[in-house]
């Protein structure tokens, strides 16, 4: 049986730490600047939009809708291979970050762009993975 | 301001083997091609004072590849875009020669990807790393081809485009390397089921592998490598062969944006700065090497080149008009590109090369009379962050 795990994000990548603080309590958390509202996402240090940028952290309401997507049907990796076929997507959430994902709880030929979805935590020790379901 | 006539493209090779069967490296294959390019050229390696690698021969290339070569550079440059790198380069070289920093520039390039085993496009990404973007996307298992899937279901979404569509360009390659010896020896190598050209029925009843990519929209992972050799006028004048000159150049990267539209690619920011510095248009171009480590890969491209407007690929490429002796429309991969002749892992140095073969007059699926070519590559993963090195080339 498969008891290889997805890989699990690392809690001490310095920029994206914080973020992955906050799915530990089922957050799902992004950065806007104060000055010029710039959404910045994955979460870093410095505002993209501007140089004297003021970051400040919100909390999505989780919901959102599916970008674009691609059912995986053939995959090497120990973990991903035996989850065929299994739905990759960009997902928009509606404050605004775009976070890559998977879509689940639905077959492959029921998911769609333009889908709603709204973020399901997959839990695991350390922290807890954002995917999503349709609403 | 630069000039169409500071350096040109006078020595090339296409390392012929798709399969060296573990017993070459790739810093020996990138040896052999440059002493062959040379050779080409008529020239030595002691005429060389300019050196472009990405890498790929392993360690700190900018370190040790004069070192293997056993060469005295005076430019070195490191630049690693992927895929891409090599038209970077030539641009490069093409800035530096015309600054006087260097007279004789050699690209090479040698990888063991078929050899190695290497899942290219259906490994997953390796453990999340340091990288912050890495350790946002690891977790969800995307593929390569699954990246590039998602820029054609977006495509397909906004613009109406369809698979018959995309299998235009796999058509119109095949087609080509079916006349390319080394490409159908090549497909012979890496075990291809059916060698023989395609339809479009073909492509979209053929497996799917990262929905909605089809196995014959994908790129084979073949051994290979190259080189080229970029001089002065000077130097160019006295070459063995007819010079391509550099004409102009563009580089640029994307990357994924909130909120940003994933089917225009990078491309539609370096094509108008190389079509711009070479005084060409789109419509002039009888040549398009065009980066196709997929189908969709080349229709993204092929707009934001400016061949059609964005979102009227799909029925621009419709009718076969990209084959080599079909008009309305650029010769697209004349060699039969990644899709069926030669895909290591970053495959631009061979889009260089094959424009330059048309613009000799040596390509086996030769155009008649072709005078300007573009060579465009895409390095990353068009699908996220990417990079674009557009590059046009003409005879005199």
């Amino acid at each position: 049986m498969n008891d290889v795990k997805r890989p699990i994000p690392r809690s001490d990548e310095p920029d994206t730490a914080a973020f992955w603080q906050g799915t530990k309590e089922k957050e799902f958390r992004y950065q806007q600047c104060k000055r010029c509202n710039t959404v910045v996402f994955y979460s870093r240090r410095h505002c993209t939009g501007c140089t004297d940028g003021e970051l400040e952290w919100k909390t999505s309401a989780g919901t959102g809708s599916v970008y674009t997507f691609s059912v995986v049907r053939q995959s090497y990796h120990p973990f991903f291979r035996n989850m065929v076929p299994y739905v990759v997507a960009w997902i928009d959430m509606d404050e605004g970050p775009r976070i890559l994902s998977n879509v689940t709880g639905v077959a492959p030929e029921d998911v769609s762009v333009g889908q709603k979805v709204q973020v399901e935590w997959e839990e695991h020790e350390t922290l807890n993975i954002p995917l999503f379901k349709p609403i | 301001m630069s000039s169409d006539r500071d350096a040109a493209i006078v020595g090339i090779h296409e390392y012929p083997s798709r399969d060296v069967e573990g017993e070459v490296s790739p810093l020996q294959i990138k040896a052999e091609s440059a002493a062959r390019a040379l050779e080409d050229a008529g020239l030595n390696w002691s005429d060389v004072d300019a050196i472009y690698d990405a890498g790929d021969g392993g360690g700190m290339g900018g370190l040790n590849i004069a070192e293997y070569f056993g060469l005295k550079p005076n430019v070195i440059d490191t630049t690693n875009v992927g895929g891409s790198s090599y038209e970077f380069h030539a641009a490069h070289a093409k800035r530096d020669i015309a600054a006087g920093k260097a007279k004789v520039a050699l690209l090479t390039y040698g990888s063991t990807a078929h050899s190695n085993a290497r899942a290219i496009g259906v490994g997953g990404r390796g453990g999340p790393g340091m990288h912050p973007a890495e350790n946002m996307d690891a977790f969800a298992g995307m593929t390569l081809i699954a990246n590039y899937a998602m820029v054609a279901r977006r495509h397909m979404h906004q613009y109406g485009t369809t698979s018959e569509q995309l299998a235009e360009i796999s058509t119109a390659t095949r087609y080509h390397a079916m006349r390319n010896p080394e490409a159908v020896k090549a497909m012979e190598d890496l075990e291809f089921l059916d060698i023989r050209e395609t339809t479009i029925s073909d492509v979209v009843n053929s497996r799917m592998i990262a929905d909605p990519l089809h196995l014959l929209e994908c790129c084979m992972i073949s051994d290979g490598g190259g080189a080229v050799v970029i001089a002065s006028p000077e130097v160019a004048r006295d070459c063995r062969k007819p010079p391509v000159w550099i004409l102009g150049g563009g580089e640029a990267t994307k990357y994924p944006e909130n909120g940003g539209d994933i089917t225009t690619s990078a491309a539609a920011q370096s094509a108008p700065q190389a079509f711009g510095e070479a005084g060409v248009t789109p419509a002039e171009i009888d040549i398009a090497m065009v980066y196709d480590s997929f189908s969709i890969t080349v229709l993204t491209l092929l707009e934001d080149l400016g061949f059609c407007k964005k979102g009227e690929g799909g029925s621009w490429v419709q009718g076969g008009k990209l084959r080599f002796d079909q008009s309305g429309g650029p010769a697209l991969n004349t060699d039969g590109g990644g899709l069926s002749s030669n895909h290591p892992g970053m495959r631009g140095i061979f889009l260089l090369i094959e424009a330059a073969r048309q613009l000799r007059g040596e390509s086996t699926s030769q155009v008649a009379d072709a005078r300007l070519a573009v060579a465009h590559g895409n390095g990353g993963m068009l699908g996220s962050r990417h990079a674009a090195g557009t590059v046009i080339l003409g005879r005199d």
